[in-house]
């Protein structure tokens, strides 16, 4: 058990404890209605300053990782998307490295053995990743039928396929499964539990992992946990929180009664996501947009790219060159651009 | 190269979706469902259960109830009040709830809960009205 | 190659990828023989007017720092930030999945989890937060950050030195995070405390002066030349002409000095020579080398963006005096990562030349219409499918052959079927190597980016691991015994590495190859290679 992981736990159960202690004492406005405002104007105020801080610093130099075959001649086949000429290609590459993620995919793990070297396809991290982004987008579109009303349909049609498969457990110690398994959840908790295991047992990635890369994935397990406990444990009214979430999104606040700690903790957990977002590694959500090696085009001898803050430099001119090495070359029957003069000036300075 | 205006594109796209149930909700009155007690529930005063209970847990109680009738033909339900009551939700659910549509689905609609009690069971009071 | 250098088998058997118990930030850097590069000779850093030239030692305490470092540090990582995005968003982005970890030659090599590369940037990445972070700040080495110490920067030169800056971790990082970036922003940052190494400082002061890193003056220069070509005539009857310097002449040629200068990158010089020959003699083509533009390579890149700029400004102030057409560039890695990336948008626009035409195909290459350089296996390809060469490649039979992708033409360009096709017209005898080995997931030959000195041998046979590990995998399965490439550093890097870990490996350049097979104009019967060896069912010709 390391310290980094550990001090992450510790925060995430200190939060836990926070929101129980803070809406058990009558709190419920502060967790229910201040912090989740302050956690979204941080969140939104915190992405824009990142995001546009990274639109503030230039591009200056295309240098695209080119991963297939370049655009030459035409009967070379070019790789349009991996080494992508056009901004289509681009375009295309783009969607599949967001969507799907496409380098990622490409992982491989190396293994020695008896001093050869093999590199298989490891495609854990590729699943794990995928199903945990998916399963936290679709828990989050489902969600909306707490925050709109009338819910769209497109939202009730994404949590009917999110519960199509039913899994009723009806007995006296335990009851399971009512109302409808949201498999979103279940995956979600699952990935992020992988996703942690893989960070706590493969060593190297232990060795890599810091604090900040433990506390999200607690955070998410927290919010994940909390969520299908009140679904599918303890039970909460919700008709009455959607009051309460109806209320934040429509400026009609209000805390009805009967709604227990354990939505606050939930909401709690949630705001302070939304709230560390901005200032951590989460960004890469905005970042892989940004990526200077993935979203230029490669036609970099084709299409001259501008870089706004070349400024000149010292060269050592042709004239300098030829200076020192007059004598040299004409010996060495070289052309020169000046025959010696009987007595030979000063080598020139080195010009701007 | 200029991208800025993209990438402040991109981030408005993004608030903007993001801010979706602030816009959605724009103007629109949200009240909260008022299920409708008919008579007899009102003269009854209390469910098989206490109100709390049954606002958040009815599911469970309906699923305990449905295994017990028909995997075991077991159809008294005695209440922790002591209280004898027999499961069934047509003759005692729907007894006291007789509107469907005025009651189960004021909640039900609200929340998007999407029930199957009614794939078998017959909804009394539309053949009423 | 140093005594000290572990033999291979050693090198495997203290080959460990398990990290150490206590955490990086915890483990204090030791800088160890055989994996650092010399300290930059003051007088190399002088000739360029770079910061704080003086004699200093890697091993000694005290580096002879200006008192203010932290803060020209701090500035100049500053500075960067507001000028680079990569460098800007690299820093924010990374998630430490872990998936570069196993990606770098240095790691799989050395088995040092500071080789991995998201270490490597997290070894910049913790000043950054430092410096730069409000949590960063607040919650100290808690968010991963810690202050710039000395410790740190003697961590941050002898990691910055030991990545070639090959890109095969950007390939698999899923926000495309690119190290060489890193270590490019990070040697930039080093070289603003005069903190380079010799191997790269004293080849960029030569460049300056002379035009080339090996500081061949002018005269030499056609010197060596001349000896191939008496070589060449020695081999084939046929004495190539070589034009230099020559104004007006339609195309402008440059190649890595490297190749003028040590095996077996010379043989691939004469390949270009008897290439430039033939078409000379068939299709009156008119090229001229240049003594003052006579280096393809750039160790400037290794240096900072500005250096890289002050040497590259050459090739077109050359083309610009010479008024050549368009220029042709020769098998280089780096280079080309030069020139296919920074080159035009440096130095450029080079509108005083025209879009290259091929003058004996009339093939137009619209992939360099802007930059106006085109690569010699682009050329040699087209030259090829439009049939213009007479080939033999039968000559070629003896050489069993793969190919290794050289870093930067691989995945700083994408350049995978010319040379593959050219190989395939002038040599009857070519194996892939395992696919997780070759084109965009190539392995660096372990020496580039400026690493290729004599006193870091084990660090860079250690790195040479996994690329000698598939070669030895297709000499064990094919009979493979030449390993062709088209990169400078590669034909200097490649046969030590080989000697090391598959000594019965050969090492040649894509023209070389071209040279075997290409039938000169009354040539005579010839009896050996470019390498004086016996040409298949010659072997006997001499007894």
């Amino acid at each position: 058990m390391n310290k980094n992981y550990l001090v992450s736990l510790l925060a995430v159960i200190g939060l836990f404890v926070i929101a129980w202690v803070g809406s058990a004492i009558g709190l419920k406005w502060l967790f229910g209605i201040v912090i989740p405002y302050a956690a979204l104007v941080v969140f939104v105020a915190g992405v824009w300053r990142k995001v546009m801080g990274w639109a503030r610093s230039p591009v200056p130099f295309r240098i695209p990782t080119t991963c297939g075959q370049q655009k030459t001649m035409p009967w070379i086949k070019q790789a349009a998307i991996e080494n992508p000429s056009t901004k289509g290609g681009v375009f295309v590459r783009m969607l599949l490295e967001i969507l799907a993620f496409r380098s990622l995919f490409r992982n491989t793990r190396m293994k020695m053995r008896e001093g050869k070297l093999s590199y298989n396809l490891e495609i854990f991290l590729w699943v794990g990743a995928l199903a945990f982004h998916y399963a936290f987008l679709t828990t989050l579109v489902r969600h909306l039928r707490f925050f709109t009303e009338p819910i769209p349909s497109w939202v009730s049609l994404i949590e009917k396929v999110d519960s199509f498969f039913r899994v009723e457990i009806m007995y006296d110690p335990i009851h399971f499964g009512l109302p409808g398994i949201y498999v979103s959840g279940l995956v979600l908790l699952a990935a992020v539990t992988y996703l942690f295991l893989r960070r706590l047992f493969v060593r190297p990635v232990r060795y890599i992992s810091l604090a900040s890369d433990y506390f999200p994935l607690f955070l998410i397990m927290g919010i994940a946990l909390t969520g299908i406990f009140m679904r599918y444990f303890t039970k909460v009214d919700i008709t009455s929180i959607k009051e309460l979430t109806m209320g934040l999104v429509t400026f009609h606040w209000s805390i009805p009664e009967g709604i227990g700690n354990l939505f606050f903790v939930h909401l709690f957990f949630v705001s302070v996501l939304l709230a560390y977002f901005p200032f951590s590694k989460l960004m890469h959500m905005g970042g892989v947009f940004l990526s200077p090696t993935r979203n230029l085009t490669a036609n970099t001898r084709e299409v001259r790219h501008v870089n706004p803050w070349n400024y000149p430099v010292k060269v050592h001119t042709y004239e300098a060159y030829e200076d020192e090495f007059r004598e040299k070359m004409i010996e060495a029957g070289l052309p020169v651009e000046k025959m010696p003069e009987p007595k030979p000036e000063e080598p020139k300075e080195e010009k701007e | 190269m200029n991208d800025k205006k993209y990438i402040l594109g991109g981030l408005l796209i993004f608030i903007v979706l993001f801010a979706f149930p602030f816009w959605f909700n724009l103007g629109k009155a949200a009240p909260a469902p008022n299920p409708v007690l008919s008579e007899k529930a009102k003269a009854a005063g209390k469910c098989v259960m206490p109100t709390e209970f049954m606002r958040a847990e009815h599911m469970k109680l309906l699923g305990m109830w449905r295994r017990s009738v028909v995997r075991h033909a077991k159809r008294e339900f005695i209440n922790p009040e002591g209280k004898q009551y027999t499961m069934s939700l047509q003759n005692t659910c729907l007894n006291c709830h007789d509107n469907k549509a005025k009651f189960c689905d004021k909640c039900h609609d609200y929340a998007s809960v999407d029930v199957y009690c009614w794939d078998c069971h017959i909804d009394k009071s539309k053949g009423e009205e | 190659m140093a005594d000290e250098t572990p033999k291979p088998s050693e090198l495997l058997a203290k080959l460990d990828h398990r990290p150490p118990a206590t955490g990086w930030m915890d483990t204090p850097v030791e800088i160890r023989k055989g994996m650092y590069c010399y300290a930059a000779n003051p007088k190399s850093v002088k000739a360029l007017g770079l910061p704080n030239a003086r004699q200093w030692n890697p091993l000694d305490d005290d580096w002879k720092l200006p008192d203010n470092w932290q803060q020209i540090l701090h500035e100049g990582f500053k500075e960067r930030l507001e000028k680079f995005r990569t460098f800007k968003v690299f820093m924010d982005i990374c998630v430490r999945c872990g998936a570069c970890a196993d990606k770098c030659h240095f790691f799989i090599g050395t088995g040092d989890p500071k080789n991995m590369p998201v270490l490597r940037a997290e070894l910049l990445r913790s000043v950054y937060r430092n410096d730069f972070t409000t949590f960063g700040r607040i919650l100290g080495r808690l968010g991963g950050a810690r202050p710039m110490t000395m410790n740190v920067l003697k961590e941050w030169w002898y990691y910055m030195f030991q990545c070639t800056e090959c890109r095969r971790c950007s390939v698999f990082c899923p926000y495309g995070i690119d190290t060489a970036e890193i270590t490019i922003m990070g040697r930039e940052l080093l070289n603003l405390l005069g903190l380079n190494i010799d191997w790269i400082a004293t080849p960029v002061a030569n460049c300056y002066r002379t035009g080339n890193h090996l500081g061949i003056q002018p005269h030499a220069f056609k010197d060596m030349i001349d000896f191939f070509c008496d070589d060449i005539e020695e081999i084939t009857g046929i004495r190539p002409n070589p034009q230099f310097n020559k104004k007006g002449a339609d195309i402008l040629f440059i190649t890595p000095s490297g190749d003028v200068f040590a095996d077996p990158g010379t043989y691939t010089c004469m390949g270009y020579l008897m290439l430039f020959h033939f078409l000379q003699e068939k299709y009156g083509f008119d090229i001229t080398w240049s003594t003052y533009a006579s280096e393809g390579g750039n160790f400037g890149f290794f240096t900072s963006h500005e250096v890289m700029k002050r040497l590259n400004a050459k090739m077109y102030l050359e083309a610009k005096r010479l008024g050549v057409k368009w220029i042709l560039g020769g098998e280089c890695g780096h280079m080309w990562r030069v020139i296919h990336q920074y080159m035009d948008t440096m130095n450029g626009p080079a509108d005083f030349l025209e879009e290259p035409v091929n003058p004996v195909t009339g093939t137009k290459f619209e992939n360099a219409k802007s930059t106006k350089m085109v690569h010699i296996a682009e050329f040699t390809a087209d030259l090829i499918k439009h049939g213009k060469l007479d080939l033999d490649p039968s000559r070629n039979d003896n050489k069993i052959i793969t190919f290794h992708d050289s870093c930067n033409p691989a995945r700083g360009m994408g350049m995978f079927e010319e040379p593959r096709y050219v190989i395939r017209n002038v040599a009857n005898h070519f194996y892939e190597m395992p696919a997780n080995t070759i084109r965009e997931n190539t392995f660096c030959c372990g020496s580039g980016a400026g690493l290729n000195a004599g006193e870091n041998m084990e660090l860079r046979m250690a790195g040479g691991l996994p690329r000698a590990n598939a070669v030895k995998y297709v000499h064990e399965k094919f009979g493979v015994n030449m390993l062709a490439c088209i990169c400078a550093i590669d034909r200097a890097a490649l046969p030590t590495s080989m000697e090391y870990w598959v000594p019965e490996m050969d090492v040649t350049g894509l023209h070389e190859l071209v040279a075997n097979a290409l039938i000169l104009p009354g040539e005579k019967q010839r009896e050996t290679d470019l390498r004086g060896e016996p040409l298949p069912g010659m072997e006997d010709a001499d007894e």
